[in-house]
C-alpha cells in the first residue's frame, strides 16, 4: 500500500497504463501545459495536476495538447478509439460537456449498437466535476445525471484515492466508451493505495464504507464523506447506518442497495445534482418498485435545488446538501414507525 | 481626428478605473476573503475603452471570463462590480453571478460568461436584432486567442457573414490562453483577422496597449458595421496580460523578465501619459488629479462592498420559476 493524494492517483494510473498498452493516448487543453510559451512544454501543467509528467515521459504522439476546442477533443477521442487507439481525453470542467454533447451522446455512446456491434469504442473521458470552489453557475455543476440517462455510456464516480486507481484502470482497458467524474474537491484527499500493477475494481460493484441496521444512506463523490459524518454521529445515539458508495453510477450494483434496504427498510439517496430525474430519484423509484415490502418509510433523496449553482460563499453552501440536512433526512425517515 | 480635452480625460480615467480596480482586487484576493475564479484584465484596458467609448448604451456588447474591463468601459456600476465579485447581495447580480458571470442589460452588456467561445453566438443574435432594428446599432463580442479555436466562434462568424448581422468580432490576442502560447494553438500562426477574413469579412488589425491605435481602428470599423446592409466586420488587436490566467496561476510559462518587460513597454496607461502629455494636450496634473479620485472611488467601492449586506440561504431561491 502507498499513501498519496486523489490527484496523484490519476496521473500515475495513465502513466502505468500509458506504460503498459502504447494505444493509450491523453489529450486535452493544458494536459502538457506550456506549449508554444516561453516556457516550454511542461512549464506548467493543467489546472488540476492530473497529467503531471506524461509529456515528458510518452511524447507529444501520446500526450496531445489540444486548442480550447472541446467538440473536437471528443470527437478526436471518438475518431482515435475507432482507429485501435485508447484514448483518455481530458475536459478541464465536467460543465464543458455542453460544448461537447454532440459527440458524447450521438457519437461515442452510440457506435457500437447502432453499427450492429461491427465497433467498440475504448474512450475514457474524464472530467472534474461538483462545488465547493465558489466557481459558480458554470463551472461546479455535477453531471451525472445528464451522463447517466445516456445509453451507451458508463459512468464513474470515484470517492477515494483506491477507487480513482482501481476504477480509472478499468476504464481505460475497457472496450466501450466510460465517463470518469472526478470531483474537484477531492483532489488533495489522501488515502491508502494498493501497489499491485492490476488492481481494477469492476464497474457496478458498490463499496460499504459503514455497516449499520437502521437507515441505508446512499452516495458517491464529496458528499460521501459528509453520509459518513452523519453515520458516525448517529452510531453515537445507537442508531445504525449502511453507508453505499456507488462508485458507478451506469452500471448500477442495484444487489447492494436492494440488500441493504431489505434489512434497514429505510433509504437516503445523497445526491449533487438536482432533484428532478435525478440519482436519487432514480434510486428510490428503484426501491419502491423492487424492495417495497421492505420499506418502513418513504424513500428520501436528498439534493440541491432546481436551481443554477449560485456563486457567494453563503450561497453554495446553502444550495449544497449539508451534514445537517443529511442528519435531518435520516431521522425523517427514522420517525416512521 | 483630435479628441476634446473631455473626451481624453474620460478615455483615460476609465482605463485607469479598470487598472486600479483590477490592481486593488489583485491585492484583496491575496486575503483569502474573495471567493471563486478571477482572471484580471489589466494590461488590455486600451482595448476595452477603446471600443466602448464609440458606443452608447443602445449597442450591445458580449463579454468573457476576463470581462471585468469590458464590463466598467460599458458603464457598468463600479461598486455594483465590486460587490458581486465580492459576493453582496447588493452586487449587480445579487451574489449569484462573482467576477465571471456580471451583467448589466441597462447599460448594454450582456453578460460576462465562463464558457470560453459561448459569447459570439449570442453577439450575432444581437446583431441580428440591430439589423432589424435599422437604427444603425451595433453587438460586439470580446473573444481570446484561445476563445477563436472554438467550433462556436467559427460558427458565429459564418452565420454573421450570410445573415449580414451588425456584429463585430473584438479579438483580443494577449498570446496566452490559459498556460498554452498562441503560437502553438492557432494553426493561423501570422494572426486571427486572416480566419475572419477567410469567412468573407472585412478586417482591421491595431495595438491593443496603445488607445489612439484601438479608438481611431474602432472609429473605422464603427463607421462601416454601423451602415445597415453591411454586415459583419472583425479586428485583432494585440495586447498583453499583466496578470496570471487566473489569481494564484504562478506563471511559469512567462519568459524571464517578459512581466516586467510588459509593464515596461507595452503598457496602455504609461504610453496614454505619455503621448499626451507629449503632445501638450493635458499635462500631468491633469492626470495625476485623474489618477487621484480613481484610487478614491475604488478605495470607496471596497469599502461598500466589505460593508455590504451578505446573502442568505434564502436568496438562493430567488430568481426561480419553477420550483419542486
Ligand atoms: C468551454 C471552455 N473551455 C475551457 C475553459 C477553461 N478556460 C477558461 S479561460 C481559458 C483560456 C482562454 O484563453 P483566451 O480566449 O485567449 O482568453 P484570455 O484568458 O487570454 O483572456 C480556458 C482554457 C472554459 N472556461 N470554457
Ligand atoms: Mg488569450
Amino acid at each position: 500500500m502507498a499513501k498519496m493524494m486523489y490527484r496523484d492517483a490519476v496521473v500515475s494510473t495513465i502513466a502505468e497504463e500509458m506504460a503498459r498498452d502504447p494505444n493509450v493516448v491523453v489529450l486535452g487543453e493544458d494536459v502538457v501545459g506550456g506549449m508554444g510559451t516561453p516556457g516550454g512544454p511542461e512549464a506548467i501543467g493543467g489546472i488540476w495536476s492530473t497529467s503531471t509528467g506524461l509529456f515528458g515521459k510518452f511524447g507529444a504522439d501520446r500526450v496531445i495538447d489540444t486548442p480550447i476546442s472541446e467538440s473536437a477533443i471528443i470527437g478526436a477521442a471518438a475518431g482515435l478509439a475507432l482507429s485501435g487507439k485508447r484514448p483518455v481525453a481530458e475536459l478541464m470542467f465536467a460543465d464543458f460537456i455542453g460544448v461537447s454533447l454532440d459527440q458524447i451522446w450521438n457519437q461515442l455512446a452510440k457506435f457500437r449498437y447502432m453499427f450492429g456491434g461491427k465497433t467498440r469504442c475504448p474512450a475514457v473521458i474524464r472530467m472534474a466535476y461538483g462545488a465547493g470552489y465558489n466557481a459558480a453557475a458554470q463551472h461546479s455543476q455535477a453531471v451525472h445525471q445528464i451522463l447517466t440517462g445516456m445509453p451507451g455510456l458508463k459512468v464513474v464516480m470515484p470517492t477515494t484515492p483506491a477507487d480513482v486507481k482501481g476504477l480509472l484502470r478499468t476504464a481505460i482497458r475497457d472496450d466501450d466508451p466510460v465517463i470518469f467524474l472526478e470531483h474537484k474537491a477531492l483532489y488533495g484527499v489522501s488515502g491508502e493505495v494498493p501497489d499491485d500493477p492490476d488492481f481494477m475494481i469492476p464497474f457496478g460493484h458498490a463499496r460499504l464504507s459503514r455497516a449499520g441496521q437502521d437507515v441505508t444512506i446512499v452516495s458517491t463523490g464529496l458528499l460521501l464523506g459528509f453520509c459518513e459524518a452523519v453515520a458516525d454521529r448517529l452510531a453515537a445515539e445507537g442508531i445504525g447506518c449502511d453507508v453505499i458508495d456507488l462508485r458507478t453510477t451506469s452500471p448500477l450494483d442495484e444487489e447492494a442497495i436492494l440488500d441493504s434496504v431489505e434489512v434497514t427498510g429505510r433509504l437516503i439517496v445523497v445526491d449533487e445534482a438536482p432533484p428532478r430525474c435525478s440519482l436519487a430519484s432514480d434510486i428510490c423509484a428503484l426501491v419502491s418498485e423492487k424492495a417495497f415490502a421492505s420499506l418502513k418509510a418513504p424513500p428520501l433523496g436528498v439534493n440541491p435545488p432546481h436551481t443554477p449553482i449560485p456563486f457567494a460563499r453563503e450561497l453554495e453552501t446553502a444550495y449544497l446538501p449539508s451534514i445537517d440536512k443529511i442528519e435531518a433526512a435520516v431521522r425523517k425517515v427514522l420517525s416512521y414507525r | 481626428m483630435q479628441l476634446s480635452r473631455e473626451a481624453l480625460l474620460r478615455a483615460y480615467r476609465q482605463m485607469k478605473l479598470i487598472r486600479e480596480f483590477e490592481e486593488r482586487l489583485h491585492v484583496d484576493i491575496q486575503t483569502g476573503e474573495i471567493a471563486g475564479f478571477t482572471h484580471l484584465y489589466c494590461g488590455q484596458e486600451a482595448v476595452a475603452v477603446g471600443v466602448c467609448e464609440h458606443l452608447s448604451v443602445e449597442d450591445k456588447i458580449v463579454s468573457t471570463h476576463r470581462g471585468h474591463g469590458h464590463c466598467l468601459a460599458k458603464g457598468c456600476d463600479v461598486d455594483g462590480m465590486m460587490a458581486e465579485i465580492w459576493g453582496s447581495r447588493e452586487g449587480l447580480c445579487k451574489g449569484k453571478g462573482g467576477s465571471m458571470h456580471i451583467a448589466d442589460f441597462d447599460q448594454g452588456m450582456l453578460g460576462a460568461n465562463g464558457i470560453v467561445g459561448a459569447g459570439a453566438p449570442i453577439a450575432v443574435g444581437a446583431g441580428i436584432a440591430c439589423k432589424i432594428d435599422g437604427k444603425g446599432h451595433v453587438a460586439i463580442t470580446f473573444s481570446g486567442d484561445g476563445a477563436c479555436n472554438q467550433g462556436t466562434t467559427f460558427e458565429a462568424m459564418n452565420m454573421a457573414v450570410v445573415t449580414k448581422a451588425s456584429c463585430i468580432f473584438v479579438f483580443e490576442n494577449n498570446h496566452y490562453s490559459e498556460h498554452t502560447g498562441f503560437d502553438y494553438a492557432v494553426g493561423t500562426q501570422l494572426d486571427i483577422a486572416s480566419r475572419a477574413e477567410a469567412f468573407g469579412m472585412k478586417v482591421w488589425r491595431g495595438d491593443g496597449t496603445d488607445f489612439f491605435s484601438v479608438f481611431e481602428t474602432m472609429r473605422e470599423v464603427l463607421d462601416y458595421v454601423r451602415v445597415p446592409g453591411n454586415g459583419p466586420a472583425a479586428v485583432e488587436f494585440d495586447t498583453e496580460r499583466f496578470f496570471g490566467h487566473f489569481e494564484g496561476d504562478p506563471q511559469r510559462y512567462r519568459g524571464p523578465g517578459e512581466l516586467d518587460r510588459i509593464r515596461e513597454t507595452r503598457d496602455c496607461i504609461k504610453k496614454f501619459r505619455a503621448s499626451v502629455t507629449g503632445a501638450g494636450l493635458l499635462s500631468h496634473e491633469d492626470i495625476d488629479a485623474v489618477d487621484a479620485e480613481v484610487l478614491a472611488a475604488i478605495e470607496n467601492a471596497t469599502a461598500k462592498a466589505k460593508a455590504a449586506a451578505r446573502p442568505t440561504a434564502e436568496d438562493v431561491l430567488t430568481d426561480v420559476y419553477i420550483s419542486y
